[in-house]
Formats: C-alpha cells, sequence, structure tokens
C-alpha cells in the first residue's frame, strides 16, 4: 500500500515536472514538408516531349536525372513529330537537340539579354512575356536546316498576347 | 515537299494520337490536372532594372473572368522557384511562395537545407505582400528586407498559342497552322507570382544561371 502510494507519487511529481518545464522551454513546432506536384522550365517541352504515362515521373524527376531517364523518349518522340528531321537551323542533329531539352531548365543570363531565341547564335539566355517562344520551338523541331521547311508548321500565326504587358513591375497584365 | 508534309503530320498523328492535348504545361499531369499545384508557365527576364531579373510562376490555368473572382492560392500548395548557379543543374537556391490564408510569404533566395523533391520553408520569411484581388484597379506591389519586389494575385494568361489548331494537327484532321491563327488563351486567366530580384543575390556564375519551378503539396 505505501509502495504504491509512493510510486503514485512519484509519478505524480514527476508529471508536475514534465508540465512545468513543457511550458517554460515550448516545444519546438514540428516541421513541416512539402513534396513535388508539378515542375516546369521551358515552355511546352515538357507538354510535347513526355508521353501521358511518363508525365508523372517526369514530373517527380530532378533535373539532374532526367538526361540519363529520359534521353531516349525524347528523341523517340522528336522524330515521331518529325520523321524527316536532319539537323535545324542551330545544326543540331536529333541526339543533339534531344541532349539540350531533355534537362528541362530555363537559361537565364545576368548580364545581358533575356531572350529565348534572338539568332542563331544567341538563344536560350532567358524567357519574356513577348517571346514567341511557340514558333522558337516549331522552327527548330520542323524548320530543317535553313528555318524555311514546312512552313505550314513553323509558325501557329499567333505572334502576341491578348493584352499589352506593362513596362512596370509586375508587367503581367490585369486580368480579364 | 507537300508529300513530305503529309507524311510528316501523318507520322505525328499516328504516333501520338490524342496524347498532345496541352501546351506550356497548362493543364498537364494527371495528378496534377486541375489543381492548385498544375503550373502553366515560368518566365525569366530582366525588367524595368537591368540589375535585377524578374521571375514568374503562373499555375491555375484557363481561368475565366468569372472563375477568377474566386480564384484562391492554397495553403497548403508551396510555390517554388530553384535556381542552379553553377551548372550541375541542382539547385543552390530556392525563392518559395506560400498562402497563409491572407498574404503570400516569400522566403529566400537561400540555400536549401536539402536538395531534391521535398522541401521545407527555409529561414526567414524576407517578403510579404497581400493578393491583390481580381478587381483591384491598381496592383499590390511590397518590397522585401533583401530588396526584392513581390505581387501574388489573377492576371491575364501572358501565354499564347493556337493550341486548338496544333490538336487538329498532331490529330491528323489539319495538315497546318490556320491563318491567322487564333490564340487558345485569350480571355482566360492564370494566378500569378512575380518577383524581381537584385542580381548580386542570385551569386551567378560566369554570368548565367538556370532555374525551374516546381509546386510542392504539403505532406
Amino acid at each position: 500500500m505505501k509502495k504504491t502510494f509512493t510510486h503514485i507519487l512519484l509519478a505524480g511529481t514527476l508529471l508536475l515536472i514534465t508540465a512545468v518545464s513543457c511550458k517554460k522551454d515550448d516545444a519546438p513546432a514540428a516541421v513541416v514538408y512539402y513534396e513535388k506536384g508539378d515542375q516546369m522550365a521551358r515552355p511546352a517541352i515538357n507538354t510535347v516531349f513526355v508521353d501521358a504515362p511518363a508525365k508523372d515521373s517526369f514530373n517527380n524527376a530532378i533535373p539532374m536525372k532526367m538526361a540519363s531517364l529520359f534521353s531516349t523518349k525524347f528523341k523517340a518522340r522528336l522524330l515521331a513529330l518529325n520523321a524527316g528531321y536532319t539537323t535545324n537551323a542551330l545544326g543540331l542533329t536529333a541526339d543533339q537537340l534531344t541532349g539540350v531539352l531533355v534537362t528541362d531548365v530555363l537559361n537565364v543570363s545576368t548580364t545581358g539579354n533575356t531572350k529565348f531565341f534572338t539568332s542563331t547564335s544567341d538563344y536560350l539566355t532567358g524567357r519574356g512575356l513577348s517571346d514567341d517562344v511557340i514558333d522558337n520551338e516549331l522552327i527548330l523541331l520542323f524548320g530543317g536546316p535553313t528555318g524555311g521547311s514546312n512552313p505550314g508548321l513553323t509558325t501557329d500565326n499567333v505572334g502576341a498576347n491578348d493584352k499589352a504587358f506593362s513596362a512596370a513591375f509586375p508587367y503581367l497584365a490585369s486580368p480579364w | 515537299m507537300k508529300k513530305t508534309k503529309i507524311l510528316i503530320v501523318a507520322a505525328a498523328a499516328l504516333a501520338l494520337g490524342g496524347s498532345i492535348l496541352w501546351a506550356a504545361d497548362h493543364i498537364d499531369a494527371p495528378a496534377v490536372t486541375n489543381q492548385t499545384t498544375d503550373i502553366t508557365d515560368v518566365y525569366a527576364f530582366k525588367g524595368a532594372d537591368a540589375t535585377s531579373r524578374v521571375f514568374v510562376i503562373n499555375t491555375q490555368g484557363l481561368l475565366s473572368p468569372a472563375a477568377s473572382a474566386t480564384a484562391k492560392f492554397d495553403a497548403n500548395t508551396l510555390i517554388e522557384l530553384n535556381i542552379d548557379n553553377n551548372n550541375d543543374n541542382i539547385e543552390d537556391l530556392v525563392i518559395q511562395a506560400i498562402y497563409d490564408g491572407t498574404n503570400m510569404k516569400f522566403y529566400g533566395p537561400v540555400a536549401p537545407s536539402a536538395t531534391g523533391t521535398k522541401s521545407k520553408l527555409e529561414g526567414a520569411v524576407t517578403a510579404t505582400v497581400g493578393i491583390t484581388p481580381y478587381t483591384a484597379s491598381a496592383p499590390v506591389i511590397a518590397t522585401g528586407s533583401n530588396g526584392m519586389k513581390v505581387f501574388a494575385g489573377p492576371r491575364d494568361d501572358p501565354f499564347f498559342f493556337d493550341l486548338d489548331q496544333f490538336k487538329k494537327v498532331v490529330g491528323g484532321t489539319a495538315s497546318g497552322f490556320r491563318n491567322p491563327g487564333m490564340d487558345t488563351f485569350a480571355g482566360t486567366n492564370v494566378m500569378s507570382v512575380v518577383v524581381e530580384v537584385p542580381v548580386a543575390l542570385l551569386n551567378a556564375s560566369s554570368g548565367k544561371i538556370s532555374v525551374w519551378a516546381e509546386t510542392k503539396k504539403k505532406i
């Protein structure tokens, strides 16, 4: 009986001490983690080159691993889109173009101009709001060595946004 | 020439069938379709200030005006820009944006404690901005403690593409794009996060960085 009472007293004391300690020290908040949902860098690349079954796994791939995981798939898609592909205006073979596109990151210059495509010697330095990235990509996919092949496929004839952009931050136009 | 064009289109149609349903990343992978994690576009450019760079991450595409009036950011969706500044395709810095029910809170640019698909909020908040209301006559803007300008709210979708015609080409019912083209995204909005970051904070080697955007769900 006495032993039990002592045990209860001890337990109660420990509980009290713990309660007081917790109040004083404030137990650290549990760390909140977030897990990958969607991923994007260059316009339309994921959409066009990754087929439906692979889209979720592409979104979960880190860029460093994309080349080893998806190069074969990307090249197959490129040749499915354009079976006659030889090179393009940048002089890239199917393997080389695949190599450029498969690691889906957006290259940005921090010192010079920032445009998706300026010329065959100045490209992938950023992506501006008014850059016609679709035409840029269509020419590189379908335009052949000079950019002049397949004229029905190298422009979608939509050259500008439906609203003007602003010259000041945040640059995007107000909503409809 | 004509024969080659038809062959190309036919091959594309056979190979891709109806699987090309999206563009940019608009309405993309099955796991993110119609969710607040769906990224539509990423932009990176020099804006009005040559010593800064602007990064735009747009989500929740093809919002009609009616849907835009009630669209919200999601407090359980982290929007994250990954920045590789030493050319190894691994993020060296992140800029994070998380909605707290009232404001968009920004973290970074900051070196993440771990790289890869799982993230946690890194360090202290560096900027906070109210969400620009749909009917606002002027955007709500804030500047953070590190000089980073921030914005969050509905904007006109800046993407332009005749996606409808592209679907017909790939589906084999058209041999090329129409002229004039029609912008499938005209009249639609997105939820935008825009940051303008002093270049000094990006620590670029050789004047170049690579960026990619991720959205992540709280686990």
